[in-house]
């Protein structure tokens, strides 16, 4: 079953032409990473697909149901969560905060002015969950703003799944780790995929994490789509090679 | 109400030991009669830091737990005081309905215009919220016939409570008074603690963190200010409307935007991250005003270096010093 299903979008900033005439399919369960150079329109293309803005032209369809112009809390509620490639949280409060604020927010409270005992613990088995799952349950009680890059993403990652999202979205999750956080990112990854079942899209530059993670790349390159496959194929096209891969050789 | 507010500090702001804090508060404000004269205040003067604290606090709901900055407040403030006042002038001799009354004016007057500033941001809402401040204040200013004018409204002065089985005087004893005061602070500030502790309160501090994050957690940013812009002017129209009880007079410089930024001055002054801070901000406004002005018209230049200093020495205000200082 196709999860996300992008038709032909473009985009348009004035006379520059960021995206052009993309498509692409995820399936759901599938872990897609989208890569590309500098300036090849990733983040555009996902900003599209989260709802930031809508594209000029073309189709974003979601669980079967069109979203192209539809708000981005219309798509939180359908289950798409995304991260940044900037780790975007509540810097001055707890892990443990953090997550309260996804777990009430999914749970439909968000405009409650008094919750129930029964519905607290609701909430607090969610945030228990949502601890464990991205192994931060040590640091629940430290201020975000505090921890390290790596668990500050781990935390944003964290919130982001409180909303038990059928599409999760990953803007570069190890932009600008060392070896060790890099490691323990991917390794979060993995098991939300492999262990969990997540439908996950994310951009990636990190090309051992790309290759070792992705069930299927798409790659981008100055706005239009170059190839699409899985690693091995991409490995072997020698369109990618000139245009990407083969820049680092 | 002392727990509920100890949830609060603790979940929205993470600062030691607040149930501290609250407990000295309570126990200064309830027995201001017994240790206020002996400092050669009058009992008049702390309900003037009770009153001018609510609106503070109200202000902050907005400033320091939603991170949104208006610079209008007075209006709001000034609202409640005329919606008390006429009421009592021209309705009824009701201190209950005088205070409905100025609490549905201001709150209204919010809840309407709150949807035109929404979705602005930072110093673009500060200036619209002037305007609508402004607006205001001209209205009362010139609707001489209704308001009195530049002259403000006179001729009402606050009933006596009828509670059914006891009738309480509040008109002429300074101390009943000041604990009638008491009782409508402490239910307000209450109230304002359990909101904070709730879920909604919590996506206001959210909203002051990180609004995109926010957003992407399926937060409807606009919505939520709006519901915070009205709840605090409502608060704040209620500080107005005690205001007015208390001086049994309104006028339009309790709409000027020079009360807007005395709000403002007292809640940055006491610390706007805490939530008792604007109430120690007006405690030390209303005391300096009352003391220097007693000495020089230029009381204003002194409150402001004293404001300087504090910005510049204690950033997070005065409470949020304190609580940092003895916490940890």
């Amino acid at each position: 079953m196709t999860m996300l299903d992008v038709r032909n979008v473009t985009k348009q900033f004035g006379s520059l032409v960021a995206v052009s005439n993309v498509s692409m399919q995820v399936a759901t369960g599938e872990l897609r990473a989208i890569i590309g150079p500098n300036g090849a329109g990733k983040t555009t293309f996902f900003n599209m697909i989260s709802g930031f803005f809508a594209p000029t032209k073309g189709d974003i369809v979601f669980d079967g149901a069109v979203v192209t112009k539809m708000a981005v809390t219309e798509r939180v509620a359908m289950g798409m969560a995304r991260t940044f490639q900037i780790t975007e949280i509540f810097p001055e409060l707890t892990v443990r905060e953090n997550i309260r604020i996804g777990v009430e927010s999914s749970q439909g409270l968000r405009q409650r002015f008094w919750v129930g005992s029964e519905k607290r613990a609701t909430v607090n088995r969610g945030i228990e969950e949502a601890l464990t799952l991205s192994g931060l349950t040590s640091q629940a009680d430290r201020l975000v703003g505090e921890l390290s890059h790596g668990d500050q993403r781990a935390a944003e990652i964290a919130t982001a799944l409180t909303l038990k999202p059928r599409l999760l979205l990953l803007d570069e999750p190890t932009a600008g780790m060392g070896e060790h956080e890099t490691y323990a990112v991917a390794n979060l990854i993995r098991r939300l995929h492999k262990q969990s079942a997540y439908t996950i899209v994310l951009i990636e530059h990190d090309m051992r994490v790309v290759f070792n993670l992705a069930d299927k790349i798409t790659v981008l390159g100055e706005g239009k789509m170059l190839a699409e496959g899985t690693p091995a194929e991409i490995a072997d096209n020698p369109i990618v090679q000139e245009a990407y891969l083969g820049k680092a050789e | 109400m002392s727990t509920t507010t100890v949830t609060v500090t603790t979940a929205a702001t993470a600062q030691p030991r607040p149930w501290l804090t609250t407990a000295i508060i309570w126990a200064l404000l309830l027995t201001v009669p017994l240790w206020l004269p002996m400092l050669g205040g009058y009992t008049a003067l702390a309900g003037r830091v009770l009153v001018l604290g609510l609106a503070a606090m109200s202000f902050n709901l907005l400033l320091g737990f939603t991170g949104v900055m208006s610079f209008g407040h007075a209006a709001y403030f000034g609202l409640g005081a005329y919606g008390a006042g006429l009421t009592l002038k021209y309705l009824t001799a009701s201190t209950p309905l005088a205070i409905v009354a100025g609490v549905l004016l201001g709150g209204l007057a919010g809840t309407l215009f709150g949807p035109l500033i929404v979705r602005r941001r930072g110093v673009y809402f500060a200036m619209v919220t002037v305007a609508f401040g402004q607006i205001a204040f001209y209205v009362a200013y010139s609707w001489d016939s209704l308001t009195g004018g530049y002259d403000g409204l006179r001729g009402f002065s606050r009933a006596p409570l009828d509670l059914g089985f006891i009738t309480v005087d509040i008109t002429n004893n300074a101390t009943t008074f000041y604990y009638f005061l008491l009782i409508v602070f402490g239910i307000a500030t209450g109230l304002q603690a359990l909101l904070l502790a709730s879920p909604f309160g919590r996506t206001l501090v959210a909203i002051r963190e990180n609004e995109r994050r926010a957003r992407f957690l399926g937060i409807p940013i606009e919505r939520h200010i709006w519901m915070s812009f009205s709840i605090s002017c409502a608060f704040t129209a209620l500080a107005g409307a005690l205001y007015a009880l208390l001086n049994n007079f309104a006028d339009p410089m309790g709409l000027h935007y020079s009360l807007s930024g005395e709000i403002v001055i007292m809640t940055v002054m006491g610390g706007m991250r805490a939530f008792w801070g604007p109430l120690v901000g007006a405690a030390l406004f209303v005391v300096l005003q009352d003391y220097i002005s007693s000495m020089t018209v230029n009381w204003m230049s002194f409150v402001g270096l004293i404001f300087v200093l504090v910005v510049l020495f204690f950033p997070r205000g005065l409470l949020g010093m304190l609580q940092k200082g003895t916490g940890k």
